[in-house]
Parts: C-alpha cells; structure tokens; sequence
C-alpha cells in the first residue's frame, strides 16, 4: 500500500493512528530511525560476544594474526582450542574441565539452600501471626543493602579461626582443606543471598489469598501442612525465577570464590581461572576466547531457556518494590 | 583427566545434597510433628477439663487465645530459624566486626581510632581511587539507563521485538570476568601487522595509529565502565520496557489525538509515567556500580590508574593484609549507598501513597 489515496469516509481503517498521508509518512520516517537505531545497539551488543566466539573456534595462529571478521573470506574451523583448554595436561592450558566441575559443585547446594530457608522464612513472615513480625522483616529487608565486602574478613576468620570469646573457644575453626573448602563457599553464598530471597519471595507469599489459608486452617491443617500443600506449588514460578537469579549469580560470582574457595584446582570455579588466565597470559587469545565461552554456556542455556521466569522475577523484585 | 581427580568433589557435592535433605526436611518433619503433638495434649487438656469441670472459672477463650498466639510466636521462629542464624553468623556479626576492625591496625593488635578513614582521603593513590568510583557511579547508570530506555522505547511494539530484546538482555548471563575477556578482546592491541581487535582495526580503517586502549588513562577507565554499561542495559530496557508497556492505553490515546509529536509524546507522556520505575534502575546500577571489582580486576588489574573502591578493598584485606584499612573502605562503601537507598525507601513511599 504505498498509493496516497485518501481514506474514504466509511472505509474501515485496520491502522488506527496515522489518519492523513502526512501522518503516514511522518510515522515511517520516525519508525525508520527507530529502526536504525535500535540495530546499531543491537550490533553494538550481539557483535563483541559474537567475535569472541568465532574465534574460540579459529585454529590459533589465525586468531594471533588475523581478526575474526578475517574468517568470513577464509573460513577455518576447529575444536583444538576447546580440547587443550578444557583437557590439556600442561599447566599452562586451562585445566579448565576440572574447574567447570568445581562451579557445579558450588552452585548446585549454593541454589538449594537459599531457596529453602527463604521460602520458610518468608511464609513465617507473611502468614504467622507473632510478635515482631514486622520489625523482623524489615531488618530482613535492610541487610540487601549491606555490601558484601563488609562481611568477608569477618566471615573468614570465623570459618579459620573460629569464635572465641574473651579467650574462651566458643566454636573451634573449622579447619577445612581441600575439597572441604566448598562448605565455606557454600555457607557464603547461602548467607548473602539470604535477604534478598526472604525479600523476592514475600513478595509473591504475602499476596496469595488469605482465604485459601483460612479454608485450610478450618480444615484443621497446621502452617507445615499448609507451607507444604498449598504453598509451595502455588509460588513454584516465583521459586523459579529466584533459582535463575542464584543459579547466574553463584555461577558468574568471582569475589566469594576467590575469598572462600582457597583458589586451588580442587576447588576454585571457572570464574576463578578464567581471571588467572586472563592475568598471567592476556596473550593466548586461543585459551581465553574458548575458556571465556566454556564459562558463558551453562548460563546462556539456562538464561535462555527460563527467560520469562527471570524476567517475571526481576519485575517483582524491582518495580513493585 | 582421571577420575580420581573430580571424585572427591562429586563425592561433596553428594554430602552437600544430602545435608540439604537431612535438613530442609528434618525441619519440616519437626514443624509438622511438634505442633501435632501440643495439639494433642491440648485436646487431652480440654477432654480432661469438660469432664472434670470443677475449679469454678472455666478456662474459657481469653487465655486460651494468648497461649495459641505465644506458640505461634514459637513456630514462627522454628519456621525462621535457619535463616535468622545464618543471616546473623554470615551477615549481621561480620559487618559489626568489620566497622570495629576499621578501627584497629593492619593485624587487629592496635586500636588507631579513625586513622585508616583519615588515610582514605590522605594517599594519592586512593584519591585516585575515589575519583575512577566517583565516574563509574556518574556514568554507568546514566548511559546504561539511557541506552536502555532508548531501546525500550524504539523497539516497543515493533515485529521482533522479544528476539531484539533477548539480544540486549543476554550480557545479563555472562560472568563480569567473561565480558571482561569479551571486551579485552575488542581493545586488543598489536603493534604491528593486521589488528585482532575490533576496535583497534576500526581505529586503522579510519585511519589511525594502533592504540593501546587499556594503558592510557583517563580514556581506560571509560573503556571499562562500557563494559559494565554493556552488561546492566539489559536490566535497565527490561524494567523500562514493562513500564513503558503499564502506561494506560486512554493516556497515550488522548496524547495523540491532541495531535503530539512523537518527541512530545516521549517528554510529557512516557517519561514521567515511568519515573518510579527509572528510579528503581537508576538506583539498582548505582548500588551495583559501587560494588563492582570483577571487571577491572580481569582487565587491568587496577594498573594503569583505574582502580575502584571495591578493588582496592579486596586488594588491602586479602593481598596486603591491611585488614584495618579494608575494613575502612568497606565501611565507606556501605555509608556511600546508605543515602541512596533511603533516597529509594522515600520515593517507593510517597509512589504508594499517590
């Protein structure tokens, strides 16, 4: 339709909004700018993480020598980079299976306790009636904004040296090594993901219908009954987006894992490594571009996978307040 | 790799999975079974009193009702124990401990009063510091809530709008060290012969000398904070767009029948529909900025006069083993956010009593 005849009187109109030529061409050109514009960031956004795979797949001296955009007119592929990087023997090379191991040990109970703890609690606060309910919750709800660099040398004496108090050992230290060290890792990051849990799923809790609670408090059921029976399967999505949220945010967390961890091979996760690699050799682009992206794809997959969970959750948890 | 290298760990992550189960349920059994049985011996009480309904006042609903709430009280605590003891041993102690750590030497030994805040503000590297933090708070919120809403208001309603949106989004799930391995590659520099940097061979193409992008500041520290604005304009065009979308239909209806341009249409409508929810971003990044420190660590390290506040924290307590004056700058970050959160806490009020 790009004749400009005039819309007839009585003609239905399917595009509401631009009635005149003018208007119709008004409205393409701002939605050609648009349109422009919304490319060039979504450029800006795709092509960094793009090169960066391309290349992980580009036999090494081609990555050192020639820029990714180079493959298009000689295109050569190959998964050498992948195989040293995750499975090499030398020191050198990444190692970097054993550590993608060591990030799904962490994340797997980091992700489950949380979540439990904070679905209890939250319940307990929104449908126990006790005293101090409120109060507790709002101290609950102020520790998110406590950094969690005010909590490190602390919390790490605490697990080294234990609790002592005017010289009397109240807890001894826990004296961990090796791959004890992920309890450490696991108790951190269970902690500080503790307010922002309790706050995420009281949010959704406190505004399931009272009704429902009566009718099953009537029916003679206890708050366990009910927390377990009614719930738990109505605040499934909720539970959902909050796991997606903790799942990327222990996965791609460096500054807990570098502290709790110990920083060895039996324990330290890819995040850890990976900002080794980039340190001690920024050169070897064949190991950090195929090391990068063995880090990125677990969470991609879950991101894109469970997109509207973690969209649904960062809407509650953000613009409700 | 043999297998005796990763059973240990597959073996903790078996514990680990077990404890969960031990305890999550252990305490469920507990909740149901404890109330269970006070309950009984109430109804064993009451079959007791009606059958025996001798000591003249009989026990009717006032008392009764405050024993119900008190042992409510107690399972409501049973409900939250777990998580008040770990937010207490993980979060509560530690940031006290850390506020009178701040207080003492390097080792703990000496109390030097407010000495290692006096130093925050004395060394010129620190000021330095202050300064990188000060600009990426400045500018990462700023330009990542600007290209965000930009973007939510370009592609609103447009035919692919929920793939455009996943592509802007998707940095949200890549580590802060990935993109910062991503963009390290975008500034790569190579002194002679083609250019593997994007930016670098861009840079040729229009005819400039290859640049060592990261080892010049001013011009480093923007070259990072890109990257962070790379990541959180994801976040920002999420929550602006499903505000944007909020906005009453009737609105934007009456605006455009009184003929607005789209510009106006953006300054008088859109924007001041979607304020409480700009705030909401604008204060999130602003949070997260402040704490940031993967980013410059994986990128420069913090050499080159780039470092930040949360990596130069790190750096005292962990690597210098200056506890007292990590402990410092911790404090310092938490009073730093102090004020912006109850500038949130005051706008999210006032937005709920309109």
């Amino acid at each position: 339709m790009t004749t400009t005849t005039p819309v007839l009187a009585g003609e239905t109109v399917d595009e509401a909004p631009p009635r005149t030529a003018v208007g119709r061409v008004r409205k393409k050109l701002t939605s050609r700018t648009a349109t422009t514009v919304s490319i060039v960031i979504a450029l800006l956004w795709t092509v960094p993480t793009f090169g960066l795979l391309l290349s992980s797949f580009r036999p090494e001296d081609e990555i050192k020598t020639t820029g990714w955009w180079t493959f298009f007119t000689s295109p050569h592929l190959t998964l050498q980079n992948y195989d040293d990087v995750l499975f090499g023997r030398s020191s050198s090379s990444g190692q970097l299976a054993l550590y993608f191991i060591n990030s799904l040990v962490i994340t797997i109970p980091s992700v489950l306790f949380p979540i439990a703890f904070a679905a209890l609690a939250a319940y307990a606060l929104s449908w126990i009636n006790f005293r101090g309910r409120d109060w507790l919750y709002i101290v609950v709800f102020a520790l998110q904004i406590v950094p969690l660099q005010m909590a490190l040398v602390p919390l790490l004496s605490f697990f080294s040296r234990g609790v002592s108090l005017g010289g009397v050992t109240l807890m001894p230290a826990w004296d961990l090594d090796q791959e004890q060290k992920f309890i450490q890792v696991w108790f951190a990051h269970t902690c500080f993901a503790l307010p922002f849990a309790i706050f995420l799923l009281h949010n959704f809790i406190s505004q399931l219908p009272g009704e429902l609670m009566e009718a099953a408090r009537v029916d003679g059921a206890g708050h366990s009954k009910i927390f377990r029976s009614i719930v738990l399967p109505l605040i499934t999505p909720a539970l959902a987006s909050l796991a997606i949220f903790q799942f990327l945010w222990v996965w791609n967390d460096l500054l807990v894992a570098l502290i709790f961890s110990g920083g060895g091979r039996q324990t330290a996760p890819l995040t850890v490594r990976l900002a080794d690699l980039a340190g001690t050799r920024g050169g070897e682009w064949q190991r950090l571009t195929a090391g990068a992206f063995v880090s990125i794809v677990i969470p991609l997959i879950v991101f894109l996978s469970l997109q509207r969970y973690f969209v649904r959750g960062l809407l509650t948890g953000s613009v409700k307040g | 790799m043999e297998f005796q290298d990763f059973a240990p760990k597959l073996t903790m992550l078996l514990y680990g999975v077990i404890a969960f189960v031990v305890v999550v349920g252990g305490l469920l059994l507990l909740l149901d079974v404890v109330p269970n049985f006070f309950a009984r011996r109430r109804e064993a009480a009451l079959i007791a009193a009606a059958e025996a309904p001798a000591d003249g006042a009989a026990p009717g609903a006032p008392p009764r009702r405050g024993l119900r709430r008190k042992r409510e009280g107690l399972l409501g605590l049973a409900f939250m124990i777990p998580a008040l003891l770990l937010l207490l041993i993980g979060l509560v102690i530690p940031a006290i401990r850390t506020i009178i750590l701040s207080l003492f030497n390097g080792n703990g030994e000496k109390f030097v009063g407010l000495r290692n805040y006096g130093w925050i503000f004395q060394e010129n590297d620190i000021i330095r510091v202050l300064i990188n933090t000060l600009a990426w708070v400045i500018l990462v919120p700023l330009l990542a809530t600007s290209v965000g809403l930009l973007y939510a208001v370009m592609i609103d309603r447009a035919r692919f709008e929920s793939v455009a949106k996943s592509l802007i989004f998707l940095p949200m799930a890549i580590s802060f060290v990935g993109a910062g391995i991503i963009w390290k590659f975008v500034y790569a520099y190579r002194g002679e012969g083609d250019q593997i940097g994007l930016l670098n061979w861009l840079w040729v193409t229009v005819g400039g000398t290859p640049q060592q992008w990261l080892l010049d500041p001013p011009l480093n520290t923007l070259l990072l904070i890109v990257v962070m604005v790379w990541i959180q304009a994801g976040f920002s065009m999420v929550i602006l767009s499903a505000a944007i979308k909020a906005i009453p239909a009737d609105i934007v209806e009456a605006a455009r029948l009184d003929g607005v341009t789209p510009w106006q249409m953006f300054w008088r409508v859109t924007l001041p529909s979607i304020r409480p929810s700009l705030i909401v971003v604008v204060v999130t990044i602003t949070i997260a900025t402040l704490k940031v420190f993967d980013i410059v660590r994986t990128m420069t390290n913090g050499n080159y006069d780039t470092n930040v506040v949360a990596l130069e924290m790190y750096n005292q307590a962990f690597r210098y083993q200056e506890n007292g004056q990590g402990s410092a700058l911790a404090v310092f970050l938490f009073i730093l956010v102090i004020p912006i959160v109850i500038f949130q806490i005051r706008n999210l009020r006032r937005q709920r009593e309109v």
